[in-house]
């Protein structure tokens, strides 16, 4: 008898949070950005080195549309996790709500313009005719 | 065996601010740091003051910071945090208001565990003999059934430390014990409760919780599957 009630226990309708959305992409681009981060580690400084990499390195590497993907994908979620941790922190140790939304705003307001500059950066690409010695 | 106790000390109606007090205690190596206080309290100084009543991890009384670890005194050996000649460190549980030395106010501790309505709710007609659950029902909170409200992890927890309004996990296993029973049927109310701005949200996986736990409790395992409940809205 009481097996019967597990299988149709259903406890919703609980209203649904931001927090719920906030916990899964944290998850699931934490999992993502361990190849990411460590493929981008692997190839900025352990195969290549900062006599390498230059203009001409990125020119060549964003020729390929998969590294601009590669790049967009580490952009994108590193930094909006980044963000989500910061809303974290701030809601922890800002107790003044007035102080909290003002600092959660100045976030979301700086995160969304370095967004920006970094994903024009990605679609923009290297200009190699602007380089003085070309590539 | 010697050793040194290092007791914070803080007397309202005295102090302005807690010190430092250190006993030289003789004790066993398979003695229990409540057998030192109880031996400071007994022999050197009567005004320790503590909280301890079964001592034998059982009613959860003892609840202390040892060493910078949460830990119930009647529990832990005297070996396990201290060589010959050494000094352990006692202090109260952070985070909840000092009433004198070692002795927290477990009021708002309490006033949250009453929050996710801490009984059995059936509304249904009960029947002729009991509620009958199967053994696989049972073993699903198990572990959550172990806990004795001692309040080692909610206090061990630094979210909880950063913001007291937060439930805190003993709260969210106490919630947890009674959403995954098969006989329950206050698991929505619990899980809005849970849903709230100060609820399991707040949680950050750090750990210390499980650490905590004198029971062993999977702490953060538990609050992880409350979590999960909240976003699928199913249980099963």
């Amino acid at each position: 008898m009481a097996a019967s009630h597990r299988t149709a226990r259903v406890v919703s309708p609980v209203r649904p949070r931001f927090d719920v959305a906030v916990w899964s992409y944290m998850r699931w681009s934490g999992v993502l950005l361990i190849p990411l981060a460590f493929g981008h580690l692997a190839i900025m400084h352990l195969i290549n080195n900062v006599h390498v990499i230059d203009a001409c390195f990125v020119y060549y590497r964003w020729a390929m549309v998969g590294w601009r993907v590669y790049d967009a994908l580490l952009l994108w979620l590193a930094y909006i996790h980044g963000l989500l941790g910061l809303r974290y922190v701030i809601d922890d140790y800002v107790h003044q709500p007035g102080l909290r939304r003002g600092l959660k705003g100045l976030a979301v307001v700086l995160g969304v313009a370095l967004l920006t500059v970094g994903s024009v950066a990605l679609v923009g690409g290297v200009r190699v005719t602007e380089l003085p010695g070309g590539c | 065996m010697k050793v040194k106790l290092r007791v914070q000390r803080f007397n309202p109606e005295r102090d302005a601010r807690p010190w430092w007090a250190e006993y030289e205690v003789e004790v066993e190596d398979t003695d229990r740091v409540l057998d030192a206080l109880n031996y400071v309290k007994w022999h050197i100084d009567d005004s320790l003051t503590y909280r301890r009543s079964c001592a034998h991890g059982v009613c959860g009384s003892d609840a202390m910071r040892i060493n910078g670890a949460n830990h119930l005194a009647c529990k832990v050996l005297i070996r396990d945090v201290v060589t010959d000649g050494g000094t352990i460190t006692v202090q109260p549980l952070m985070g909840l208001p000092v009433i004198k030395d070692l002795v927290v106010d477990q009021g708002p501790f309490f006033q949250k565990y009453r929050q996710i309505l801490p009984y059995l709710i059936n509304d249904e007609p009960p029947p002729a003999r009991e509620r009958l659950q199967s053994p696989e029902e049972r073993a699903r909170f198990d572990d959550t059934t172990k806990c004795i409200m001692c309040g080692a992890c909610t206090t061990a927890c630094p979210s909880f430390w950063a913001n007291g309004e937060y439930i805190g996990p003993a709260a969210i296993v106490q919630a947890h014990r009674f959403i995954f029973d098969s006989r329950d049927r206050g698991a929505a109310d619990r899980l809005r409760v849970l849903n709230e701005w100060f609820g399991v949200w707040r949680c950050r996986t750090i750990f210390n919780c499980t650490m905590a736990c004198p029971r062993g409790i999977q702490v953060t395992r538990a609050i992880e599957e409350v979590k999960a409940l909240l976003r699928s809205g199913k249980l099963g």
